[in-house]
């Protein structure tokens, strides 16, 4: 079905977009960022804030862009002088009680008040002598605080609340300029999801109580990446201050978290900060262990890898794709038993969008491992392992148990992120890299094959995972290339899986692919 | 008006009949004075000729838009399949308005006929009258006449043996002013926060829980009776001035004049004789100052123009404001206008719904700057910043209530300027205390 495609000219470039296009969608075809509070592409749309009014020919009076859908041949002007004057006013009204706090608010640097003021606001206020409206800040819930004089009465956190979110415990409370955001009676804002009103508000009204006066949002390093707390692979941001990770916050992908992330995601980033780091490859002979160069180490490595007898990997279910892969590849030649840790934990769905939730399955990679041979019982892996010639840790984290059960086996080869003091018995330890200092590729629930980039460096000598692997594998003699980035890795992988060839970096972009033949999914 | 004080000879009583009589307030009373015949009436006559018949009579809404009723009716689709539903808006609360009020107390079954028919007309089986929090003499009554219309089948699953159903629910706001904008009423009525809503859609293709939808004032729907029983053409023929503006229309005109009340004359009659002969004109020694007609949220109207002016739709538009709701706020000479206009000012801040940024701080920001004028703080570039705000407030939000508080400080400021300087230049001592 072909849609119907109407011309609409703004500010003289002419789009052709689907009928019952807004305005303001229509503008970003054109490259024009309309201004705007109230509107969220989201959330629905009230109308409310004014802000992007903006003269449509042959309209008697400024028109809402936010909902008013384009027609055949419309002219439309963003920045004529009444709607400029209008923008102006609104940014002149809302600032009447809106303190400037900004050297101590969290969200200045990435205010839309302070973005469109400085944009096209009056150099000056006329609201002289006159008190701003007080209100105290509100503990909203367990990682919400609202400061009530920022507030622009935007709804969207009501809105979100409401209607993405289904939980209705944010209202409009009060009339005219007394108006604030209220919270019901006796609830909290303590939905799974909640945490997106502080993404959403477009002031500091709605701040994070975990972010609280970490950073100005200028000192923040920003790179794109994937929530690696569930099997959802929810687009985020790693915002880091120095190399430390700071805050994790939504990037937008419609087809999987549309705007969102949820609070067990957002907020679960303390051990990509933990310092108890492996920060070089540890070799043990004769009783005890030395660090050692990577060269030793991947030497030590090729002569474990390169004997025969059943083999036993243990993968954490955060391992990227390339790592998985490649040290399936390494140990090809031998019987393997692949396993990989995937936490669970209550599944907790995001109201109204279908598709969206926080999984069970605690892991990004789940699917990933599946795809490349992690198919072995974690039980039944670990139970083998203490009769194995050989077995290969993946940055797993190991029960009292587990460690005695693997203590049995041949050999250990430890791929470790934490120096684990219980696995001083492996006769190889290497440093490897959290996904934050590493790219990759996950595979979500859906089998979306998703990018994610590196945030900060890796510890000491650690390196990817992948890296290790490929090393050992090109040390061993079986290839004269060996490769140097992640995505020649995604690559070469294409002719061990079938479902991978022909996947590339470039092709998967930023928002990822679904692979051929998997189950698709959509959050739509 | 017959109540409180007897018909003039120069009003022309239709609605206001029975006011005062209140026999006309039980189904009997009301069958034996006629009542109840026109629906009877209505309920042998297809919906498309009903609306014709009020197409034909020039009936216009009598809520403050004056749109033309039976055209509203007619957007109602036909055979939709839907729900359809017609709302009452009896939530009269423009200030200086209580022509409803009476309505309601001494003519319920008026109103409930002409509702019902209504109803019929529109394809609707369920009415909704959503009374003002504040009016409980009318909640009282309109409820007691609704289950007396009830008990002797005028409303329910079987109107009059017909087969046809109007049920009829009376609803009680918690006293918002803006819950008498129509879209504001209907959120109220669905149980939410009275926002007025964006249209379009408007209320007959979504309104009340999405469904097609008809909002009339009751004074509009208790005048549907008559037509249906005179005939279209005596209504049309009540004009004595524009032939757009037909039928009666009650004035309620309060203020400053010596018999304030609800009077109804034909549309079209002379404004200067509503004030000073019906409404018994100026307290000795005054004289008339201005005139707010449409309730307050209409510009003001200086001596000449309320005198010159002819009641309609038209006749008030001539004279530079607008009928509206027709309730006449008359001021003598000795109002001060800075603080008549600082007050309404002050009603509008508080009741803002807080949706429209322009609205929300606009209002609140404008008392305070007469305000602070009234206490002989004022500032000569506050009067252009008044308008400025004004001009910024008007015509930018999604309902008028923005635009009502910019017209009576626009048009004081035109009309009245003399009395801001005064208060600007020190000539007049501070009306407000207070630092």
């Amino acid at each position: 079905m072909t849609q119907e495609l109407l011309a609409v000219t703004i500010d003289g470039r002419t789009v052709r977009v689907p009928k019952g296009t807004t305005i303001i969608e229509a503008a970003k075809q054109a490259g024009l960022i309309i201004p705007h509070y109230c509107y969220h592409p989201s959330l629905p749309s009230p109308a409310v804030c004014r802000m992007c009014l903006v003269e449509v020919e042959k309209a008697p009076k400024l028109l809402p862009a936010c909902v008013t859908t384009v027609a055949e041949g419309q002219v439309v002007h963003v920045h004529s002088e009444a709607a400029a004057k209008a923008r102006e006013s609104v940014l002149e009204f809302l600032l009447i009680n809106h303190p400037l706090d900004c050297p101590i608010c969290d969200q200045a640097g990435e205010c839309e008040l302070q973005n469109y003021v400085f944009q096209e606001g009056r150099a000056g206020t006329r609201y002289a002598d006159y008190a701003k409206r007080f209100n105290p800040v509100e503990d909203f819930g367990p990682d919400v605080l609202y400061v009530a004089n920022r507030c622009i009465l935007c709804t969207r956190c009501v809105r979100f609340m409401d209607d993405v979110a289904q939980t209705p415990v944010l209202n409009v409370s009060e009339r005219g300029d007394r108006a604030y955001i209220g919270i019901m009676e006796d609830q909290l804002l303590d939905h799974p999801w909640s945490g997106n009103v502080v993404d959403l508000c477009p002031v500091g009204s709605l701040i994070s109580k975990d972010f609280l006066h970490k950073a100005r949002a200028w000192d923040l390093d920003k790179t794109a990446s994937i929530c690696p707390g569930c099997s959802q692979g929810c687009n985020i941001t790693i915002d880091t201050r120095d190399d430390v990770v700071t805050r994790l916050r939504p990037r937008p992908n419609l087809d999987v978290n549309r705007h969102f992330i949820c609070d067990h995601g957002r907020l679960d980033y303390r051990w990509m900060n933990r310092g108890d780091r492996v920060e070089a490859p540890l070799v043990r002979r004769d009783g005890a262990t030395q660090a050692t160069d990577w060269d030793t180490a991947i030497h030590r490595l090729v002569e474990l890898t390169a004997a025969s007898g059943p083999v036993v990997v243990l993968a954490s279910g955060r391992a990227s794709l390339e790592s998985l892969g490649l040290v399936q590849r390494l140990l090809a030649h031998r019987e393997v038993t692949a396993a990989v840790q995937l936490p669970q934990g209550d599944e907790a769905a995001l109201g109204s969008i279908a598709g969206l939730a926080l999984r069970s399955e605690r892991a990004p990679n789940g699917a990933g491992a599946r795809m490349t041979g992690y198919t072995a019982g974690w039980d039944t892996a670990v139970a083998r392992a203490g009769a194995a010639a050989l077995t290969v840790l993946l940055d797993v984290s190991l029960t009292d148990s587990e460690v005695a059960s693997i203590q049995g086996s041949g050999a250990v080869v430890a791929l470790a992120t934490l120096d684990d003091p219980r696995l001083t018995f492996a006769a190889l330890t290497l440093p490897v890299s959290t996904m934050v200092e590493e790219n990759g590729t996950y595979l979500n629930r859906d089998h979306r094959a998703q990018r994610y980039l590196q945030a900060k460096p890796a510890p000491g000598m650690a390196r990817p995972a992948w890296w290790v692997a490929a090393d050992a594998w090109a040390a061993g003699g079986r290839d004269r290339t060996s490769l140097s980035s992640a995505a020649e890795a995604l690559v070469s992988l294409g002719r061990d899986f079938p479902t991978l060839a022909g996947v590339t970096v470039a092709e998967l972009g930023f928002s990822g692919r679904v692979l051929d033949g998997a189950a698709a999914g959509s959050a739509r | 008006m017959g109540f409180p004080h007897p018909i003039h000879p120069k009003e022309t009583p239709v609605l206001s009949t029975h006011f005062g009589d209140e026999g006309a307030r039980t189904f009997a009373g009301w069958v034996q004075r006629g009542g109840y015949q026109a629906l009877k009436k209505a309920l042998a006559m297809t919906p498309d000729a009903i609306i014709e018949e009020v197409k034909a009579s020039g009936l216009r809404g009598r809520g403050g838009a004056g749109f033309p009723t039976g055209l509203k009716w007619s957007f109602m689709p036909k055979g939709d399949g839907k729900p359809h539903y017609l709302v009452c808006n009896a939530d009269e609360s423009e200030p200086g308005t209580f022509k409803d009020r009476e309505i309601m107390r001494w003519t319920p079954h008026g109103l409930i006929e002409g509702c019902a028919i209504a109803a019929h007309a529109i394809g609707a089986e369920t009415c909704y009258i959503y009374i003002r929090g504040e009016f409980t003499d009318p909640l009282r009554i309109v409820q007691a006449a609704v289950e007396d219309a009830y008990a002797n089948g005028a409303l329910g699953a079987n109107v009059f043996g017909t087969g046809k159903r109007i049920e009829m629910v009376v609803h009680r706001g918690a006293g918002a002013y803006i819950c008498g904008e129509e879209t504001a009423l209907m959120n109220s009525l669905e149980g939410k926060r009275g926002n007025p809503r964006i249209k379009p859609p408007f209320p007959a293709q979504a309104g009340l829980f999405a469904m097609p939808t008809t909002v009339n004032n009751v004074e509009t729907l208790a005048a549907v009776p008559h037509i249906l029983m005179r005939g279209a053409a005596w209504y049309a023929g009540l004009s004595l001035s524009n032939p757009k503006s037909t039928g009666t229309k009650l004035f309620s005109v309060c203020g400053h004049v010596m018999k304030p009340g609800n009077f109804e004359v034909t549309m079209g009659f002379p404004m200067k004789d509503l004030i000073h002969d019906l409404a018994g004109g100026m307290r000795p020694g005054r004289t008339l100052k201005a005139v707010i007609p449409g309730g307050s949220s209409v510009p003001i109207m200086n001596r000449d123009e309320a005198e010159a002016a002819l009641c309609d739709y038209e006749g008030i538009i001539a004279q530079g404001s607008m009928l509206g709701s027709a309730g006449f706020i008359v001021m003598d000479d000795s109002a001060d206008m800075v603080y008549q206009i600082y007050r309404l000012a002050r009603f509008y801040a508080h009741e803002s719904c807080a949706q429209c940024t322009q609205c929300r701080e606009g209002t609140a920001w404008t008392t305070k700057i007469l305000e602070r004028m009234l206490k002989g703080q004022g500032k000569q570039a506050d009067l252009e910043l008044l308008l400025d705000l004004a001009d910024q407030m008007t015509g930018k939000t999604i309902c008028v209530l923005s635009d009502s508080c910019a017209a009576p400080v626009v048009s004081g400021i035109q009309k009245f300027r003399s009395e801001f300087d005064a208060y600007l230049s020190g000539a007049r001592a501070p009306a407000l205390a207070g630092a």
